[in-house]
């Protein structure tokens, strides 16, 4: 073979190969049906926190743990409400005593190891509340890491968890950087908020979403340019948590600060 | 109560469903799959490089490799929420998840280390099948022996000069093989860590290869210790009674080859112990200088709250004075002895920082975790992720490896390897 057809026939035989290549790539049925599955899902959950509106009633925890079955009293919880305090003195504090359930009826901010520290009004330069729930990450790292498959994403976004399946090994929750999951105190299986499932998949609104009083808490279709969430979304500014993470949380917060964990 | 509630105690601002839900059977875990893939890659330096002098204790380290296997598993089940869907593992593998590769990585590397085995013991298989299958009348415990050592010999009793050539040449290229697999399950160990990117502690590149040469020295150092305490008890033995009852060896003679063999292994356990340090130090060193957002919460935590476990425990008591009792001249038994004990000890101690450690501060960087490790047991959680199971997991090798003697003897076999 002289080197004008060893050329030709390398030249050739890329293109052969690059064409087979190609014709597995079109034909690769995970993804298309991926595309199928997106092209069928009309919704995209997202989820709205107006913190500037949040008074720290704590409504919206009980109504989660009274409609998803997380017992009252058990030390986990799938919303929690976040305070902050900045004093003038440039003092930060932070807390969020039974996830905020019963309300921040006390000035004392809740220290860890059965501490409180007592901050006198006139002393704060800065505070406000901050309520947390699953962001429904676009890229989930929870999902990820999951070694049998047991937490998976639906088409419209949401990240559940199949109680039938989970072995309870805790990866997720070890790789959630928002510290959303838990173990089930009952199930023992991972456990999370999942936006109210049952109730948004039949066109209601989550039941934190309903308890707030104040409209702190919105859901929303990102997927419908006409929902009124969707707009806000779009137009106004809105931050959303621990971006470095690069998980694409799709709770997005109006009024976020730099003091926010 | 909640999973972890029991033994977590917070401190200042921690998100209310954090706990320290990585216990002490997911410290035991890499601990005891590092002394599996170490334990393996000391016998592979003897079969694969051709290092003579730790011939001894290669056939040895094998044998006790195959009984670690058995037991690597048993921490993560043990920590388990739900034991009995841990085979769900197998079935429905999410091959995006580092814990998904466990079944394959662990049945691959399960197979390599029983099939080495098997072409280093088929002579002795044969030896005793042979004679039993040759024999009328057998007796009752005869039957069985022949039973156990006939299907061990899968068939094949060809002991010819040709074919044990052929054996030598496989358990060359299993051994071969063994050695990238074994770095790979322990590796994969560092990799469930490392690439956690929640935690600012785990998530490091170093984590896979960190796991990997700490993973080495503990399985040194436990094949040391293992041969230490098997050879004294032999030497006791032999003291005891006549000495043709046990073997060909006497006192003296035992005791100049085990000096030999430990002096030889020790020399080995330095240099990974070396790599070891270098990496983890190079680790704590760039984190201190790139001092990233995670930082201050780190150093408070490494410089701070585990002063104690990484300074004094690991670094110091774990890695500096065995360091020192190695490389002192005239090493001893009673010596070797106590440097290996502490070098396991600080492994062990490695694996709790990394594990413990990741979990001591919140996801929110502004509160910490303390762990309380149970002790007494007062229910079936306490006992299994508290100090008894940890125990127990710890202790099962020793029991397992002297069942697996009675079928693999690890010592006055031919030496025909």
């Amino acid at each position: 073979m002289n080197r004008r057809d060893f050329l030709k026939n390398t030249v050739k035989g890329v293109a052969g190969l690059g064409i087979s290549a190609a014709a597995i790539e079109f034909i690769n049925p995970k993804d298309l049906l991926a595309n199928i599955n997106s092209d069928n899902a009309k919704a995209r959950w997202a989820f709205l926190v107006n913190t500037y509106k949040c008074v720290g009633c704590g409504f919206c925890v009980k109504a989660c743990k009274q409609e998803n079955e997380i017992p009252y009293d058990a030390n986990v919880t799938r919303t929690w409400v976040e305070r902050y305090v900045i004093t003038k003195e440039g003092k930060r504090y932070a807390d969020t005593p039974k996830g905020g359930r019963d309300g921040f009826i006390t000035t004392k901010i809740e220290m860890g190891k059965d501490k409180f520290q007592e901050v006198k009004d006139e002393d704060i330069q800065k505070a406000f509340f901050v309520p947390k729930l699953c962001n429904q990450c676009e890229n989930p790292p929870c999902v990820q890491v999951c070694p049998v498959g047991a937490t998976y994403q639906a088409p419209d976004g949401v990240v559940l968890v199949d109680r039938t399946w989970c072995i309870g090994c805790g990866y997720c929750i070890m790789g959630c950087p928002y510290g959303v999951r838990f173990f089930h105190p009952k199930y023992h299986t991972a456990e999370k908020c999942n936006f109210c499932y049952h109730r948004i998949s039949k066109g209601l609104k989550t039941a934190c979403v309903q308890a707030c009083p104040f409209g702190a808490r919105q859901i929303g279709n990102i997927k419908d340019p006409n929902d009124p969430i969707t707009k806000i979304i779009l137009t106004e500014r809105v931050g959303i948590l621990k971006e470095e993470f690069g998980t694409k949380p799709q709770v997005f917060y109006i009024g976020l600060d730099r003091e926010v964990k | 109560m909640v999973h972890g509630e029991l033994w977590t105690i917070k401190d200042l601002f921690v998100y209310p469903n954090e706990y320290i839900y990585w216990s002490v059977q997911i410290v035991m875990y890499p601990f005891m799959t590092g002394l599996v893939a170490g334990a393996f890659v000391l016998s592979s330096l003897y079969h694969v490089f051709g290092i003579k002098e730790l011939k001894d204790i290669a056939r040895f380290a094998l044998v006790f490799s195959f009984a670690l296997l058995f037991i690597a598993p048993v921490p993560i089940i043990l920590h388990l929420q739900h034991p009995f869907r841990g085979i769900n593992n197998l079935m429905t593998p999410h091959f995006t998840s580092a814990i998904a590769a466990f079944g394959i990585v662990f049945s691959a590397y399960g197979a390599i280390v029983a099939s080495e085995l098997w072409f280093l013991y088929r002579r002795h298989f044969v030896s005793i099948a042979q004679p039993l299958k040759e024999k009328q009348d057998k007796t009752l415990a005869e039957w069985v022996r022949f039973i156990i050592f006939c299907s061990l010999t899968l068939g094949v009793y060809d002991v010819s000069e040709e074919s044990l050539k052929k054996d030598e040449k496989a358990i060359k290229i299993l051994a071969g093989l063994g050695i990238p697999v074994a770095c790979f399950l322990h590796g994969y160990a560092g990799f469930i860590f490392g690439s956690v990117k929640a935690n600012a502690l785990w998530m490091t590149p170093l984590m896979p290869v960190i796991f990997i040469m700490s993973a080495i020295v503990s399985g040194i150092a436990l094949c040391m210790l293992t041969y230490i305490v098997t050879m004294e008890i032999r030497k006791f033995l032999a003291k005891r009674k006549k000495a043709s009852q046990f073997g060909h060896q006497t006192t003296e003679e035992l005791q100049s080859a085990e000096i030999n063999v430990i002096r030889m292994t020790a020399k080995y356990l330095l240099l990974f112990l070396v790599f070891a340090i270098s990496l983890e130090l190079l680790d704590l060193v760039f984190r201190g200088y790139t001092a990233t957002k995670s930082w201050d919460v780190l150093r408070s935590v490494i410089y701070g709250k585990d002063f104690t476990s990484i300074f004094i425990l690991q670094y110091t008591i774990g890695n500096l004075i065995p360091f020192i009792l190695f490389l002192l001249p005239n090493l001893t038994i009673r010596r070797a002895l106590l440097a290996v004990v502490l070098v396991m000890f600080g492994v062990f101690m490695m694996r709790w920082n990394v594990v413990v450690g990741g979990q001591a501060f919140s996801l929110s960087f502004a509160g910490y975790m303390h762990y309380h490790l149970p002790i007494i047991p007062h229910d079936w959680e306490t006992l299994k992720e508290g100090f008894f199971g940890a125990l127990a997991v710890f202790l099962a090798p020793f029991g397992l490896f002297w069942v697996i003697t009675k079928i693999f003897p690890v010592f006055d076999v031919e030496k025909s390897h």
